[in-house]
């Protein structure tokens, strides 16, 4: 059982999520509340990553990234190391291609909160930040969880932009999913089989937590 | 403390609008739908903005496009009570009116005032929909509103609980003593309930005048859709009879309805369309209508059509019947004059008769 691999990817999803949920609830609100031009340029931008190869992502994570682009000669220049083969390039990559997981869901959770509920915050005298705490969230909640919940679970399970844009160095970038792929190349069955059950223990979990949720909020709105 | 609103847009419908309200006056604006009524209390609001358009309460300018101001919603003192309630689902009524800004003390007090004492903990799912309509009144005074505005805030009730509802903003008058604007299409509650009627009609003001004036003012009903015209008799149930009918005392003598539930005594209201009555200048037999109301003519109105309208005084309360001009003519009808009013007992449907609280 490889825990430093382990203990990466949790680390790696736990920072993931925490970066994402901001956007999640803005960017998913903006989208549920507001029309615009170029509205649907925006939302296919934002499921792109979920029908694009993962390694075809990640090798343009990597372009954008490496130490001759603008963003990693950026970042070397403000960190002093570079952003590929690095824990924080890997956070970078990973809070990218999760965004459609969780946005959308978030973006679900806001358009189930009728315009007259909103309009009524308003007209309580709420400002948008307090309408946004006492009214949009206690009511799209569930569905900016499912989205933090759905993006924990697959930061966890992606393999090939983290071997893209991470490599796979151990304590750094080396996460479970690779870790399992390296225990089969090495013959070692059992320590594949070990991971593969807690990940598969992990991925139960959430589904289950997710299904909760989302019959919790269709009572709730019923 | 005068509302004072006027509005001009191209978009979403073409809106050219003035009107003011004074401190404590109710105002209706009616008219069909689609004529821009709910679009002008959008903009009262701020929930929409007009191209042009200046909105001002007492001295504070709330909306002056020429000037560039506009106050965003959340800084107009003011209270909303939508078409669909919209109360918060999650929070419990007493925390409804608290959102609005009142501390718990104020917030029981006006739930207490619209008749909701002991059920501040229930949530609006817990509640029925006149106790939620209610709610939402409540929240719309919690926070001592300059302006209060009703967007059709009776539509998603059943007529009988809607006569409940009348009779609480009637009783709440007393203290409301900043402008009202109701939105409404339903003349009947322009009528119960407003001191002045403002009719839009495709963007413009057809009307603007006190409600007695404007609501047997054929073009003013015109505007509103004639059909919509009509009268409301108060009535008592008298007793119940054996083959289906309910009869039922009033002004204009005895009534036969089809079926209501209640024990003699019970006070109701029938509304009775403008288009289901006919005139008889003579009391006329062997006709199978069986309610004959006699009553005297008072206004005469002819329409821009074949049609006219008929006033007439039945006790201290009036019909109003639509009948052709021809009729007028051939019966030689003229104000003053009696004459008899034929209902068919089936052409009050069951949704027209209310119930009056007790």
């Amino acid at each position: 059982m490889d825990w430093p691999a382990l203990w990466l990817s949790l680390h790696l999803a736990g920072w993931t999520v925490v970066l994402l949920l901001p956007v999640a609830v803005f960017l998913g609100r903006f989208m549920a509340f507001h029309r615009f031009a170029g509205k649907g340029v925006v939302e296919a931008l934002v499921i792109l990553p979920l029908v694009l190869p993962p390694t075809v992502l990640g090798f343009y994570l990597l372009v954008a990234f490496g130490a001759e682009s603008p963003v990693g000669q950026l970042w070397q220049g403000a960190f002093g190391g570079p952003l590929v083969f690095s824990f924080e390039g890997l956070v970078a990559a990973s809070v990218l291609f999760n965004l459609p997981f969780a946005v959308q869901p978030a973006q679900r959770g806001f358009e189930a909160v009728p315009r007259e509920v909103r309009e009524a915050a308003a007209c309580c005298g709420m400002a948008p930040l307090t309408a946004l705490w006492r009214v949009e969230l206690p009511l799209a909640w569930p569905g900016v969880l499912t989205g933090m919940v759905l993006t924990f679970a697959h930061v966890l399970g992606e393999f090939g932009i983290v071997l893209m844009v991470g490599g796979a160095i151990p304590g750094e970038t080396r996460t479970v999913a690779i870790s399992i792929y390296d225990r089969v190349q090495a013959f070692d069955m059992a320590g594949a089989a070990q991971m593969s059950a807690v990940l598969l223990a992990i991925s139960l979990v959430t589904i289950a937590v997710t299904f909760r949720l989302s019959a919790r909020a269709g009572r709730r709105l019923s | 403390m005068t509302l004072e609103v006027a509005v001009s847009s191209g978009a979403p419908i073409p809106l050219d609008v003035a009107f003011q309200v004074e401190a404590g006056e109710l105002l209706a604006l009616v008219g069909p739908s689609g004529a821009g009524k709910s679009t002008l209390l959008r903009a009262i609001a701020g929930l929409w903005q007009p191209d042009q358009g200046r909105v001002a309460v007492g001295g504070e300018t709330w909306l002056d496009t020429a000037r560039g101001t506009r106050l965003p919603t959340h800084r107009r003192r003011l209270g909303v009570v939508f078409q669909s309630y919209a109360l918060f689902p999650q929070m419990t009524a007493l925390a409804n009116v608290m959102a609005a800004g009142a501390d718990e003390t104020r917030a029981r007090a006006v739930l207490e005032l619209v008749h909701l004492g002991g059920l501040e903990a229930r949530r609006p799912a817990e509640l029925s929909g006149g106790q939620q309509q209610r709610v939402a009144v409540a929240r719309a005074l919690a926070r001592d509103p300059a302006v209060l505005l009703l967007d059709e805030p009776f539509s998603a009730v059943d007529r009988g609980t809607r006569e409940g509802l009348y009779a609480e903003i009637e009783r709440l008058r007393a203290h409301l003593n900043m402008p009202v604007v109701l939105v409404t299409h339903d003349m009947e509650e322009a009528r119960r309930l407003a001191d002045r009627i403002v009719v839009i009609d495709r963007g413009q003001v057809l009307r603007d005048g006190p409600t007695e004036d404007i609501l047997f003012d054929p073009r003013a009903l015109r505007g509103m859709g004639l059909r919509e015209a009509g009268a409301t008799l108060t009535a008592r149930i008298d007793g119940q009879e054996g083959d289906g009918l309910t009869r039922l005392r009033s002004a204009g003598g005895p009534l036969w309805l089809p079926r209501i539930s209640g024990t003699p005594g019970d006070l109701v209201r029938v509304r009775i369309m403008a288009h289901d009555v006919m005139l008889a200048r003579r009391r006329p037999e062997a006709i199978s209508a069986l309610n004959v109301i006699p009553g005297v003519i008072e206004s005469l109105l002819p329409g821009d059509g074949p049609g006219a309208l008929v006033t007439l005084t039945v006790g201290d309360e009036v019909l109003l019947a639509r009948i052709t001009q021809r009729s007028v003519q051939a019966m030689g009808l003229a104000v003053g004059q009696s004459c008899f009013a034929l209902v068919k007992s089936m052409a009050v449907a069951r949704h027209q008769v209310g119930r009056e609280d007790p």
